[in-house]
């Protein structure tokens, strides 16, 4: 069955992100639902150690071929730099698809190489039905679409949550490097602020701990740390708590924030309007704790508890 | 006539669409071909209210001295359009379709405005909060071969009005770009605080000029190689139960197996 797929010449590109040289793990989600899409998947990685990320994907199951651009013109995510380089690789592998996971980077890219491609971009895809048919949603997560897409090429971003991660091992792809520079006129990279943290990532932790209005104060997250501490789980916010300034954006959960499907969602304090159930009603369990046994979050907690969360968040804690 | 940098004045496009209203509950309709709309309040795009509010805060520091809203729908967009000049703009330009515009069609509808308008900034929502597709500023960026700094928290103009450093929320923080002018932007939440039209802005909004065009008359074929099959609601999480204390509520967590 491979090797009529490979006769074919036709296959799934998959568009990975790197910093210095390790890929970005929301790739393996990509790389799930590229391999449901029925033909060879080539991975292509670039940045200034970009091999180093291609040895890393080569092993991942499910992964024919990994094509690694070593250049620090691609270092930095620009889509001004990418997007030509996309569409040149998408060509050589003869790409009836080009993928990669729902993030900043993708969601900014894959959309400048449609517009190259004249056709219409399938963004945050929830579920493959078949190689031009795919599901999303729209309305903030209250309506799901399915949609067909007649373009000669599909570029779709998929959303991590959606897709389980394929496994970093068992695969044996060749590795390929191909000499490109980055021609950008337009835009320069003019550097991050990166949030540093010594807790598990909000996209990929099994559990996550998430605080909202209820908290009162920036300084009242300090209890949310030590539970999830406690529990090795990740820290989120609703958007209420972010723009309140209390914690910095990239914690937010929700339509326009960060989608997270962990184990475990542990809401606090937060009511849960629609826009932050959006970001996290895929979770497996979902807990809360809310003074007010009206929030809307009670509806879809699969355990609620109602009480002062001042109280019972360290009783948690202490208990665990 | 030579006029030093410092001294050109930007032209701002913002781009407006007419959306259901963040605090309606949509439904799906009997057909599942989309959702109820009719009857349903519809408002300007919250992050096109955010963009709208930014081009009076580059007008306000003197960097601009034009502002067009554009907005691409039905007959009724124009209530959004005239929303916009409320708020700030100078003058609106409707395109007017029923059809159900892809962002891919958005975006060649905007670059054949802009084509003929010339704006130096192209301002957007980062996303439309119907088909959260989150995609207009890339593909209309990548059409017109401009720069994009999308999901702007922070846009600083430079002095000579060459350049546009512009501070992205992306998934670790926050990242800094730096484009030529001009840009085309798409607008985040915290980039700034939309303000409420006032009675007085609303009465000089309706003599504000409002221009009507079709996508024929601009030559912009809107078709895409998208559409939509069928539209449904998505599985509901069965009510879940409350629990008596913490100890309950460990307890549940242990035998769900997620502790």
């Amino acid at each position: 069955m491979f090797s009529n797929r490979l006769a074919r010449g036709f296959s799934v590109l998959v568009v990975a992100e790197q910093a210095a040289g390790k890929p970005n793990l929301n790739v393996l989600s990509a790389i799930t639902a590229a391999a449901q899409l029925g033909k060879p998947v080539t991975c292509l990685v670039a940045g200034k150690d970009a091999s180093a990320a291609a040895n890393s994907l080569k092993t991942v199951a499910g992964v024919d071929k990994v094509i690694a651009v070593n250049h620090e013109s691609f270092e930095n995510p620009l889509a001004e730099s990418f997007s030509p380089l996309i569409q040149n690789v998408a060509k050589s592998v003869n790409a009836t698809h080009i993928v990669a996971a729902s993030s900043a980077f993708s969601r900014q890219t894959l959309p400048h190489v449609a517009a190259q491609l004249n056709v219409q971009p399938i963004a945050d895809v929830t579920a493959v039905k078949s190689a031009d048919t795919f599901q999303r949603t729209m309305y903030a997560g209250n309506v799901i679409a399915t949609v067909k897409s007649t373009d000669a090429v599909k570029v779709i971003t998929a959303r991590p949550t959606s897709f389980n991660p394929a496994a970093s091992t068992g695969g044996n792809a060749a590795v390929e490097t191909v000499n490109a520079t980055a021609d950008n006129k337009v835009s320069k990279w003019a550097g991050a602020q990166v949030q540093k943290s010594d807790k598990p990532d909000l996209a990929t932790a099994k559990i996550v701990v998430s605080g909202g209005r209820g908290l009162g104060k920036g300084e009242n997250f300090a209890i949310l740390d030590k539970l999830a501490s406690k529990m090795n789980a990740a820290v989120g916010a609703s958007r209420a708590a972010v723009d309140a300034g209390w914690v910095p954006n990239d914690m937010q959960i929700g339509q326009t924030g960060k989608i997270v499907a962990p184990q475990l969602y542990i809401a606090v304090g937060i009511s849960g309007a629609i826009q932050h159930l959006a970001g996290m009603k895929d979770s497996k369990v979902i807990a809360c704790i809310n003074k007010d046994p009206e929030a809307p979050i009670f509806q879809v907690a699969d355990y609620g508890l109602v009480g002062d969360l001042f109280t019972a968040v360290p009783e948690l804690t202490n208990k665990l | 006539l030579f006029f030093p940098a410092k001294d050109r004045k930007m032209k701002v496009l913002v781009g407006v669409k007419r959306v259901i209203d963040y605090a309606v509950k949509v439904r799906v309709n009997p057909e599942k071909t989309g959702v109820v709309t009719a009857n349903v309040k519809h408002s300007m795009n919250p992050f096109d209210e955010i963009a709208v509010e930014q081009a009076n805060i580059i007008r306000t520091a003197g960097h601009a001295k034009e502002i067009v809203a554009v907005s691409i729908g039905p007959a009724a967009a124009v209530d959004t359009l005239r929303t916009a000049l409320a708020m700030g703009a100078d003058r609106a330009i409707h395109v007017q379709t029923d059809q159900d515009v892809a962002p891919l069609g958005v975006a060649k509808l905007f670059k054949s405005i802009i084509e003929k308008e010339k704006p130096d900034l192209v301002l957007l929502g980062k996303q439309a909060i119907d088909d959260d597709s989150a995609q207009t500023a890339s593909l209309l960026a990548s059409l017109t071969g401009l720069p994009q700094g999308t999901f702007a928290a922070k846009v600083d103009i430079a002095a000579d009005k060459k350049s546009v450093k512009v501070t992205r929320e992306v998934d670790a923080g926050l990242e800094t770009v730096e484009l030529s002018v001009p840009a085309v932007i798409s607008c985040d939440l915290r980039l700034c605080e939309p303000k409420y039209a006032t009675l007085p802005n609303i009465m000089k909004a309706k003599k504000k000029p409002l221009e009507t065009v079709t996508p024929d008359a601009l030559k912009v074929d809107t078709k895409t190689g998208l559409q939509i099959v069928t539209v449904e609601d998505p599985p509901k999480r069965a009510a879940g139960v409350k629990v008596a204390d913490v100890d309950d509520l460990v307890a549940k967590l242990k035998k769900a197996n997620v502790l």
